[in-house]
This record gives structure tokens, sequence and C-alpha cells, in this order.
């Protein structure tokens, strides 16, 4: 049965708005202290080189430096996988790719410390380097770590190879045999940037007693914490962390790259260190998402089933080991119902920069090859692509393809608005085409902390440990109002800094509007029931007498009395006399997420002179759950598909022969920008995930995935000619032409 | 008992076997067990996985209660953005 709700759904003014448009909202570059020291970072100009010797002796004595470090600044950690990330936030022994850090300096300007960069003498000695998947994979390519060769792998790969996953069930070549018509088709995807506006920055401040105070912007303040402690050999109660604004991440601040660097830097000179990225350190040292090479073969019947699904997804993941295919092979075949599916996926590095998430990470172009072929196989049969979606979609019960059976979901429901809504029958133009596609993600919970305080006044604090980076201020205050029964505008939700409330997880997988979301509401019913109790107590009668109703406790039953009910803003007004503050909080680690399906639609006019592809109209489908704050989820959908447009029209990492980047800035590397597309109009769907009290979805990452594809198909259609490869940009479809 | 399903890669470290009954009555028995059984997928399970129980996916949730007529889903712990 359908909740009805007072404030969830409802658009409220987003309580982070006044700040952001006037300037007085602090993102990461913005805090500064007395006496500080701005630094510097020198990055290595090799795709791969031994490090021979570094002598920073002159930098050491140039007036203004108070403190310069290498790679044998940093003892070596356990953890494998932390170790990685202390050595990609600088080399030790070897640089792994162009723009690895080598060394760091802190001055008392910025001048002096770039200054101080150059007369660091680094002697490399240049080793062979390797960019390409494909070549990375295959045996006798040069291997970037010895070891880690993922297990059960044959001498068929490389010891690049760190990972390999297989899912599915039957047998995909009965189902190959029993079809009509079978396509085979290969792609490539490029790597691509997160491309958040701010770019990485903080603000350390380490002293010898291993006590620190750090501010940066991330999306997990509580990571940062533990990361650091461990790379720093500190303890994580010492080290206070709090998240600044953050103008973006995307996934791409779900880890670390400069922070280890500012603790030691201060830590060496004895003051705060400031320390902020340049755009081409972005571009060059944090991230990217993957490239990807993969193959993919479907058979369908003649009127539409699939039959058999195969798909070989091989990614890198740049200079060190990571495990992110078992995404990509999780999510290409999950929007269809399957009797015969495989979907295997292989790990790779190679000399780039180690990746890092990228909203939905690995999913989107493994959906993109798979809608690409499901998109042919509906022209060569002369198929409705909607109608053949639908007549394969997963539904609940469905066992999906990497193996849970689904619960209740909505990608029928998101198939079926879009086949009826008006642009899915409009009219063409000349060099025009439509294409569509579906896309998926899982969502997830994860810990999480909340503390909520009913103050005197009757108004409500919330501090939750999760950097808001799409909203969940807004949402947070909605639920807690919701729960409460109170107005929104008497919630106020802050996200505290590690040492204020308990550990949560990074703001990842679309998980904070669900997890924290419950933990919101549990922290509510505990301040209910301390409420209930206390309006108990000063109408004498029991605990179990007293309900909440609208906000407020009243007594129930035949023998509780009759009194008016009591509001939670007069139970706190009394609190000081009736035992004290009122509070409730929860710490848990709720699962249920609920996965998530978005179908898109798009018009795309591509110019047969230039090659440029003009995006005309946009329409996305996506079933959220239930959606809190519906603007807020609307801008999550617009943004998720303008990312997407951005990874199929024009968005790559371009290097040279010499692994060097060459396009390491805005100019270069060209995002989609609001005059570059229309309004990109959202459809939200809400199938109520049955794991959440309010029904609620992750709905921040499922709109990425489909306009790779959908783009792709609606190129396809214009031009009369399949591309295989993203980005579709003009002179690749000039020559495709 | 429950009805535990490993996904295809893994299928290398259990000796090809996709489908096993475990009994367990929470996630943390049924993954000592697993590993119990098959001593090469503990370096897997040390490492992390998530479990769909029934459709719901769990990640390292130890003490989640498993029925007797569970499906329980191995799958590698995921990482979102």
């Amino acid at each position: 049965m359908k909740q009805e709700f007072k404030v969830l759904g409802t658009r409220p003014i987003r309580p982070d708005g006044l700040d952001k448009v006037t300037g007085k909202a602090m993102f990461g570059a913005d805090k500064s202290v007395t006496g500080m020291l701005h630094a510097r970072i020198l990055r290595s100009p090799h795709a791969h080189a031994e490090i021979v010797s570094i002598d920073t002796s002159k930098a050491e004595a140039l007036a203004g430096v108070k403190a310069v470090i290498t790679g044998d600044d940093f003892a070596d950690v356990e953890n494998r996988w932390s170790r990685y990330t202390m050595q990609n936030c600088m080399a030790q022994g070897r640089a792994l790719y162009d723009g690895h850090a080598v060394a760091a300096v802190a001055a008392v300007s910025k001048t002096i410390a770039a200054e101080a960069l150059k007369l660091i003498e680094v002697e490399y000695k240049v080793l062979s380097h390797v960019m390409d998947v494909d070549e990375a994979m295959a045996p006798g390519a040069p291997v970037l770590h010895e070891g880690v060769k993922a297990r059960k792998l044959g001498d068929d790969v490389s010891g690049n190879t760190v990972g390999y996953y297989s899912f599915g069930h039957g047998d995909p070549e009965k189902g190959f045999a029993a079809a009509d018509e079978v396509i085979e088709r290969t792609f490539k995807t490029a790597a691509v940037h997160q491309g958040y506006i701010e770019p990485h920055a903080c603000l350390a401040d380490l002293g010898s007693d291993g006590k620190g105070e750090l501010w940066c912007s991330t999306q997990g303040h509580y990571m940062v914490r533990e990361v650091c402690a461990e790379i720093l050999h500190i303890d994580a109660s010492q080290l206070r962390v709090t998240a600044s604004e953050i103008g973006g991440g995307f996934g791409g601040k779900t880890t670390v790259f400069i922070e280890p660097v500012a603790l030691k830097l201060s830590q060496k000179a004895g003051k705060p260190v400031k320390l902020v990225m340049s755009r081409e350190d972005v571009f060059r040292a944090s991230g990217p998402t993957m490239s990807a090479s993969m193959d993919v073969k479907i058979g369908m019947s003649k009127d539409g089933k699939i039959t058999g699904a195969h798909a070989k997804l091989r990614y890198q993941g740049g200079a060190f080991p990571y495990q992110m295919v078992m995404m990509g092979a999780m999510s290409a075949f999950a929007a269809y119902d399957l009797e015969h599916v495989q979907a295997e996926g292989w790990d790779v590095m190679t000399n780039r920069p180690k990746m890092i998430s990228y909203r939905a990470p690995g999913a989107p172009m493994a959906v993109y090859a798979v809608e690409s072929v499901m998109d042919e196989l509906c022209q060569k049969l002369e198929l409705d692509p909607i109608d053949t979606r639908l007549l394969n979609a997963a539904k609940e019960g469905t066992k999906s393809s990497y193996g849970p059976t689904f619960k209740a979901i909505g990608l029928v429901e998101a198939l079926e608005a879009a086949k009826a809504h008006p642009h899915y029958s409009a009219p063409l133009a000349p060099n025009t085409g439509r294409g569509v596609s579906c896309g998926f993600w899982f969502n997830f919970g994860g810990q999480v902390s909340v503390s909520m305080a009913i103050n005197a006044d009757g108004t409500v604090n919330l501090i939750e440990g999760n950097p808001d980076i799409g909203g969940s201020r807004a949402s947070i205050s909605m639920m807690a109002a919701e729960a409460l029964g109170i107005e929104f505008d008497r919630v106020r939700t802050i996200v505290g800094d590690t040492a204020s409330v308990g550990f949560s997880d990074v703001t990842d997988g679309s998980r904070v509007t669900f997890a924290v979301g419950i933990a919101t509401i549990n922290a509510a019913k505990a301040a209910i029931k301390e409420m209930c109790q206390r309006a108990a107590k000063i109408w004498e009668i029991d605990a179990e007498a007293v309900e909440w109703v609208d906000g407020a406790a009243q007594p129930t039953g035949h023998n509780a009395g009759n009194f008016p009910p009591m509001s939670l803003a007069e139970i706190a007004a009394t609190s000081g006399k009736t035992g004290g503050p009122i509070a409730g909080h929860h710490e848990g680690a709720p699962d249920k997420a609920g996965v998530s399906f978005g179908v898109h639609l798009v018009d795309v006019e591509v110019d047969p002179e230039t090659g440029f592809t003009a995006i005309k109209r946009y329409t996305a489908f996506q079933d959220v759950g239930k959606a809190i704050h519906p603007a807020y989820v609307e801008g999550q959908i617009q943004g998720g598909a303008v990312q997407g447009i951005g990874w199929a029209l024009n968005e790559e990492y371009i290097y040279g022969e010499d692994g060097r980047l060459q396009n390491a800035g805005f100019l270069d590397y060209r995002i989609p920008v609001a005059s570059d597309l229309p309004m990109i109009e959202p459809v939200i769907i809400e199938v109520p995930n049955p794991g959440h009290p309010f029904g609620v979805r992750g709905c921040g990452e499922t709109a990425i995935v489909p306009p790779l594809a959908a783009v792709a198909n609606g190129v396809a259609q214009a031009i009369g000619v399949r591309m295989f490869a993203l980005p579709m940009s003009p002179p690749k479809i000039l020559k495709a032409l | 008992m429950a009805r535990v399903v490993i996904f295809g890669s893994l299928r290398a470290f259990t000796d090809g076997a996709g489908e096993m009954e475990i009994e367990a009555a929470t996630t943390r028995e049924l993954l000592k067990k697993l590993a119990a059984r098959h001593p090469a997928l503990a370096e897997t399970i040390e490492a992390g996985v998530s479990l769909a129980i029934d459709g719901e996916v769990f990640k390292e949730a130890w003490f989640t209660p498993i029925g007797p007529d569970s499906e329980v889903v191995v799958i590698p712990l995921m990482v979102g953005g």
C-alpha cells in the first residue's frame, strides 16, 4: 500500500543554497590559518621510470622552505591496499605514470614552494610503459608490480591482470544455437575523469606528538582519518578530520591523493600546511575511471526474446591493483531476465594514474556495449527497441545475471513510462536519430551514525557523518521531520567531524539517503520513546499508555486518562525539569538498499559536414523508490545524464607515444556545459524499496549508466553507421562517414 | 539447510562446485563453514564478500539470520562512487 507523507515529496528551499550562492560556504581551499605553509608537489614527467636518486638539498637550502619530503619519508604499512594508496600519494622507488608524485615542498609562500620544486634533482632511469588494456594484458607486457596476478589465471595473460570475475547461469552457447540472429561486437571506451569543479584541497596540522587536525574536500572524512592514521602510524583518535563543503566528487573523492603528503609536511615543518591541487594535477594524478575493451555477443529470436548473452570485459585501472571490473560484469545484463548468460571481467594495470570510482563505477561501459548490441539486433530484426526490452525486462522474481533474485524493482514501469511519453513518438528531423538504453545500479547500505538532539525550544539538531554531496542534509532533515511529525524548518542537519559523531562509511554507492535515512528514523524513534516517557511521567500514567501521533504524545487506551496531546515543543520546553536533555541516536549498518533501474531516450542531430553531434532532446526515466526531495532527485538524474553524454561524445584521456597526458585541462578535455545541452527532462518513477521504511532507493548513480548507449544508438540511427568506440567526437564521426 | 550459490569465478576455489547446502543460523557461521569446506576460498572470504540472502544484499553483516530454506548467493564485496 502506498504510504502518505506530509514532508517527504515536497520541495523546501535547499538549506545549503544561500551559503553557496553568496560565497559563504567553505570549500577545501577556503580554509586558512595564521602561519600556515603552502605545499607543492613535484611529479614524474615519465610514464614509467626507476627513481635512481633524488637530491633535495638545494631546495631545502632555499630561504622560506620549511620542509621537503620524498617517498623515503613514509614508513611501510602492513595492509597492501593502504600501501598502494600511500605509494600513489608519493612514489617509492619507481614512478609508475606521468604525474606520479615524487617529492613535495612546504614553504612560506606558493611562489617559493614552486621555486623549490625546480631545485629538486631527480635522476630517472626510463622504463618501458604500457597504456592500452589489451596490450597490458598480453603476455610479455611490462609488468607494473610482480606477484599480484589474480589467482588461478594462466600464462595467456600477463602479470598485470590483477582480477578475474565471472557471473551468470545457464549455457550461453546453447542460447546462441537457439537464436534466429546472433550479433557479436567489440567495443572500446576511453578513460574519463569525474570532472568535479573543486580540485582536491586540504589544510593539515600534525604535531610531533601525533595529534592532528585535517580539513579537506572528501566524500568520506572517516575514511581519510583511517587511511592517513595508518600511513602516518598515528592513532585514529588523535587525528580529527573535518569535511569541507564539497564541489563535486562523483566517486573521485573516495580515496586520498594529497592528505598524507600535507600531514607529513606539517609534521616535519611543525606548522600547518595547505595543499591544493592544480587542475593539471587533478587530471594527471587523481582518478580517473577505467578505460575498457569489451566483447559482447547476444542471440535473439525473431520475436525479440534474448536466447543467450555473453560479455567479456577488460578494464584498465592504472598503476596499482584494483577491483572494479566485477561491477561491470555484474551490471552488464542486469536489466534482463535471461536463461543463458555469462559476463566475465578482467582487471588490468597500466602506466596510467590509479583509477578511482566514478558514479556507478564499472557499469556505464559494460551497459554501453550490451545496449548497443541490443539496438543493432532490434534494427536487424525490425523490432521496437522498447517493446523488445519490455519483453526481456527483469522484474520481481527474476534471477539476476549476477546471482540474487530481484525483489520489487521498477524497470518495467520505467520502460512503460518511456513508451508512453510524447518524446518516444515525436517526429524526427533530418540527420537526427533517437537512441534508447536501459541502465542499472546496485545501491548500497553500510555503516552509519546519527545523533539527534531535541532542543528546549522545540527545534531539532541532527549530526551525521557523511559529507553532503547531493542534498543529503535536506533529505535527512525531511526524514527526521516526517518521523517526528514536525515541520521541516524545525530541523537542522549538519555533517559532524570525526570527533563529533560515530563512524560512517564513505559517501558512495548512492547510500546516504538510504542508510542515513534509516539511522535518522531510528534515532527519531529513540527520541520519541523518551518523549512519550516524559509525557507519561507528567500525566502520571504508564509509558505504555502513551503513543506518538502527528508530532505529539497522546494517551491511548481506555484507562490512560483524558489528556490533551502534548507536542514535541511542549515536552522539550520542560525537559530540564523532567529528566534533562532529550536525544536519540542510532548506529548501525543497514542493508537491503534496493537496486535501481533507469531508461533514457535521446534525440541527437549529427552535422554531416563537421561530425558534430548535438543533443536535441533528452528524457530520463528512473525508479528511485521514493523521492524524498524531488528537486534534488531530478538534479541527480540530470547530472548523471550530462556526465554520460560527455563520456559518449567528447571526454577522453589522450596520451602521446611517450605515455604523457596531452590534455590535462578543461580546454582540451571537453566536458558538456549548460550551453551544449537542452533541458534534460527527468521522470521520476516510484516503486518503493521494501527494504526501507519510506521506500527509498539510492538515486545518484543509475543515471550515468544509460546515456553512453542511448547516445551511441541515436548516432547510429542518425548517420547510418555504428561506432564501436567512445567518445564519438567530431573527427571520429567524420572518419566513420 | 541453506542453499549456497557460488558466483562463477569463485568456483575455481570450490573444485567447480556452484551450489551446495550448508546448515547455518547466521552469515558468520555460514562463511566459517564455507571456508572450512573450501580452504581455497578462505582468502577471498577474509578479504570480504557480500551475501545476497533471498534476494537482499548484505555487506559483511555477520549476524544476519539465515532461514533453513534460504538461498544465499556469495558475491564480491562491492564499492561505489
